[in-house]
């Protein structure tokens, strides 16, 4: 095993029925790298996410995270493991503050327990002193903390999108996968975030993958990319390659040209 | 940053302890019409047996229909101490007066059976979602009922005697310290994952919340503290029959929890209260109450289906500082 | 061996009433998504119906039985516009509690409009028993077992080869695509309340001429049980509700007839409970998973 390893898919596959949405899917992340995933609608993009994150099991294949398999692991085993993920359809707290929604993801790494919580023993004061703190931090990272008290649906969509960030990012991760994290974002606010995105692997030490559907944004920001069609990885390089790469533009000749 | 001593829990506190001394006061000089004491009492069963159930149906989002099951089980666990066994224990209490201490024991046995039955109910049918859910809780309260009353130990259909030695005192700290314990645990980050499985459970997974756990934590924890109501209730009503802990029982006490707000601890005290009061009122004509509480329930979905305070908390906070809705409340 | 099949029949008997009114369950189930708790009550209004009908107004069984359910099918779709409709964009549970308040409000404005005592129903069918080679049985018997199936049977052919029933399956089947389609979802959901109470009423009815007696808290049980039977068979699928209501009122009667008659009702919500566990989808059920 190489220790510079952070995942490593051998043979992914996932059947719905007899439709493969997913297909021998090889793909590999060193630590610290920044990774695109990209392809057209309905490549199989996010039923890759649902494997690595065991929302879904593979029908056959197996995923390696940090030199462990993480067959049979619950959902929240996996982000415990340390790789948390954001999703396309926005899925917030909606009715929390922001502040809550972030805090909700650093109770795995709560310090008290049941019995402190009930009898609000000193545990719970300084667990909850901590819980404010780190969140306050995270959160002026991505410019929301003046709206920590606000309800989350409440807020414009991209700083939801921002907040689903956050969020990831205080389950403390050292992979972190990003699900389309600048759809419906206009040129501006996407080019801040990848600039964001940047910026937070280099602070929090992060290996990234991230999917997009967009190609030329991911081309800036992303080191290497894998290109999906019909479940099957079609293209693996540096930008430079995938651009000139002739079933890329195949595969995104039919729907709309970036 | 929240603290123990503000002046706000302060004021809390003599608010509290005022109550209480009233209200002792005015029954220990027999000045309290027994009618009115008697609903006094109720007010406190109902009001954790809807705190607790606000636990499981407003903060975490699942849907039991059975918490009367619970109460059963508590108030039926205490009996066998306070009365089937009484005999035996009371030499080995070496006080004057050994009727707190039964009850105490009493108290504590029916609720942590009813936890542990909540434990072992919730553990498989968890899995279930809302409606589902729903009619397991059901034919889990059935089934308790059915069961005591196929148990001849604990009187089948005519069921048990007990003695009356829950007093005010009892009822009014339990209840304080019911409500205060499910409070804190809302409000802390064990309290946030139980309400982010309601909020988006995919979500919560994600975030590395196990959903299961905490499932199973909110109705362990509301049956418990059901099992304390029901063993309060047996105490003071010298009579139990499986009959009365119904699954009406159950729709009892969630139309107090849909009338207060799903979600809001001071919502489910306001819906006890008043729902209580009603009964009262009505005592003399039940059909009346039940159709008034069909009305009220079928009217609160229709028009106003977050309940009176929704998910917010009738707080104090003008007292101290400003404070978001899920701080400190 | 004769004791094994009179268990049968007598399972049959009151297995019918149960797969009546799962149907009802079963059919709103499928296509409103709502554990419509009222249901057992429209049953009580039902048996009401047609008591009032034979005693004051002197009908037979048939035309009490058709007016009962003619009245019920009206109530059924009177509660589902009055007290569903404006949910139907609300969570689900909201619906589901506001079942629960419909069916309060029957069973208690009930009992003030006609009085909580037990009303003793008339017999519609001599009592003479007949005994078949040991086996005992009653007109009440067979005109019940015969009753139901005529009426499941219509109800086939009403969902497969009607236009109304064609509408509820792909209402049932897809609610959004329907509606594009251009069936008119309101007056198919209407249909299938108006259908499903129309089946309650019958069984009311049936259920009274059976055990003779009627109260305004009657709907409660067999509610319960039919929706039990609902859950058994695939809650959705109007044969599993057949199906589901016929096998648990034959677990009943075995019950009954090994001496646990009190256990009765306690066996089917341990029928129910591990079925949800086991297989929640039911026995002819698909499971689904929410799509992420």
């Amino acid at each position: 095993m190489d220790a510079m390893e952070m995942l490593k898919t051998e043979k992914l596959s996932k059947a719905f029925g007899g439709l493969k949405a997913v297909a021998d899917v090889d793909i590999h992340l060193d630590k610290g790298e920044l990774v695109g995933l990209i392809g057209p609608n309905g490549a199989g993009k996010t039923t890759i996410f649902n494997l690595l994150t065991s929302v879904y099991e593979p029908s056959e294949g197996k995923i390696v995270f940090q030199d462990k398999s993480i067959a049979g692991l619950k959902p929240y085993q996996v982000t415990q493991r340390g790789m948390a993920r954001t999703f396309q359809n926005i899925r917030l707290f909606a009715d929390l503050t922001v502040s809550d929604n972030v805090k909700i993801a650093y109770h795995q790494h709560a310090s008290y327990g049941v019995f402190s919580a009930l009898l609000r023993l000193p545990g719970y004061y300084k667990g909850e002193r901590e819980f404010e703190q780190n969140a306050l931090e995270l959160l002026k990272i991505f410019k929301l903390d003046h709206k920590r008290n606000e309800i989350a649906k409440n807020l414009p969509y991209g700083e939801q999108r921002r907040l689903e960030i956050a969020r990831a990012l205080a389950a403390k991760p050292k992979l972190l996968l990003l699900d389309e994290p600048a759809a419906g974002m206009n040129p501006q606010e996407t080019k801040e975030l990848m600039e964001l995105i940047g910026w937070i692997r280099k602070e929090f030490d992060l290996t990234i993958l991230l999917i997009e559907h967009d190609m030329s944004l991911v081309m800036g920001v992303c080191e290497r990319i894998y290109v999906l069609d019909y479940g099957l990885v079609i293209a693996a390089g540096n930008p430079a390659e995938i651009k000139s790469n002739p079933k890329v533009i195949e595969a995104y000749l039919g729907e709309e040209v970036h | 940053m929240q603290k123990l001593f503000s002046f706000k829990n302060g004021i809390i506190l003599v608010a509290v302890l005022a109550f209480y001394a009233v209200i002792q006061f005015t029954i220990s000089q027999d000045i309290m019409p027994p009618f009115v004491t008697l609903n006094l009492m109720l007010i406190c069963v109902y009001v954790i047996m809807a705190v607790s159930l606000n636990l499981i149906n407003g903060f975490t989002g699942q849907f039991s229909i059975g918490h009367a099951g619970f109460m059963s089980v508590g108030a039926f666990m205490s009996a066998i101490i306070t009365a089937k066994l009484a005999p035996k224990i009371i030499p080995y209490i070496p006080l004057h007066d050994p009727k707190p201490v039964l009850l105490l024991l009493g108290l504590i046995f029916g609720a942590l059976v009813a936890g542990i039955a909540g434990f072992l109910i919730g553990l498989p049918t968890l899995r279930l979602r809302g409606d589902y859910l729903a009619i397991a809780t059901l034919g889990f309260g059935e089934i308790v009922r059915i069961v005591f009353l196929n148990s001849d130990y604990l009187g089948s259909a005519a069921g048990l005697t007990l003695p009356r030695i829950a007093t005010w005192p009892w009822f009014f700290f339990v209840t304080v310290i019911s409500v205060a314990l499910i409070h804190n645990f809302v409000r802390s980050t064990h309290g946030r994952a139980c309400i982010s499985v309601r909020e988006n459970e995919i979500a919560a997974e994600a975030m590395g919340v196990n959903t299961t756990r905490y499932k199973v934590l909110a109705f362990s924890i509301g049956a418990f503290f059901a099992g304390a109501a029901g063993a309060l209730y047996a105490n003071y009503m010298y009579i139990i029959q499986p009959s009365t802990f119904g699954f009406l029982k159950s729709f009892d006490i969630l139309v107090m929890v849909v009338l207060g707000g799903m979600g809001s601890i001071t919502g489910s005290v306001v819906g006890a209260v008043v729902m209580t009061s009603i009964s009262a009122l009505l005592a003399d004509y039940p059909q009346w109450r039940l159709v008034i509480t069909a009305i009220l329930l079928v009217a609160m979905m229709l028009f106003r289906p977050k309940g009176l305070l929704g998910n917010k908390e009738f707080s104090l906070n003008f007292l101290g500082r400003k404070d978001g809705r899920n701080g400190d409340a | 061996m004769q004791v094994f099949i009179q268990q049968v029949i007598n399972g049959l008997s009151v297995g019918s009433i149960y797969a009546l009114i799962a149907l009802g369950y079963t059919m709103v189930y499928g296509i409103v998504k709502l554990i419509n708790f009222a249901h057992g009550d429209v049953l009580m209004v039902g048996a009401y119906v047609g008591f009032f009908a034979t005693t004051n107004l002197g009908m037979s069984f048939l035309p009490a039985l058709i007016l009962s359910m003619v009245v019920c099918a009206l109530l059924g779709v009177l509660i589902e516009r009055i007290a569903y409709k404006p949910l139907r964009s609300h969570p689900r549970i909201t619906a589901l509690i506001t079942a629960i308040g419909v069916s309060l409000f029957l069973e208690y404005g009930g009992m003030l409009v006609v009085g909580p005592q037990i009303q003793t129903y008339p017999s519609v069918f001599p009592d003479t028993i007949y005994n078949l080679g040991g086996v005992t049985f009653k007109i009440g018997d067979i005109a019940m077992i015969s009753t139901a199936v005529i009426l499941m049977v219509l109800l086939q052919f009403i969902v497969h080869y009607t236009k109304t029933g064609k509408a509820m399956r792909a209402v049932s089947f897809d609610y959004q695509a329907a509606m594009l389609m251009g069936i008119n979802v309101n007056n198919t959901i209407s249909a299938t309340f108006a259908i499903g109470s129309a089946l309650a009423a019958a069984a009311g009815v049936l259920i009274g001429v059976y055990y003779n007696s009627i109260d305004p808290l009657m709907g409660i049980i067999p509610g319960l049980k039919a929706f039990v039977a609902a859950v058994l068979g695939g809650i959705g699928i109007i044969p599993g509700a057949m199906v589901g209501g016929l096998f648990l009122g034959i677990v009943e009667s075995f019950v009954s007839w090994a001496g646990y008659s009190t256990w009765r009702d306690a066996v089917a919500f341990a029928i129910l409970i591990i079925v949800l566990i086991v297989k929640p989808a039911g026995l002819f059920g698909k499971n689904i998973r929410e799509k992420v």
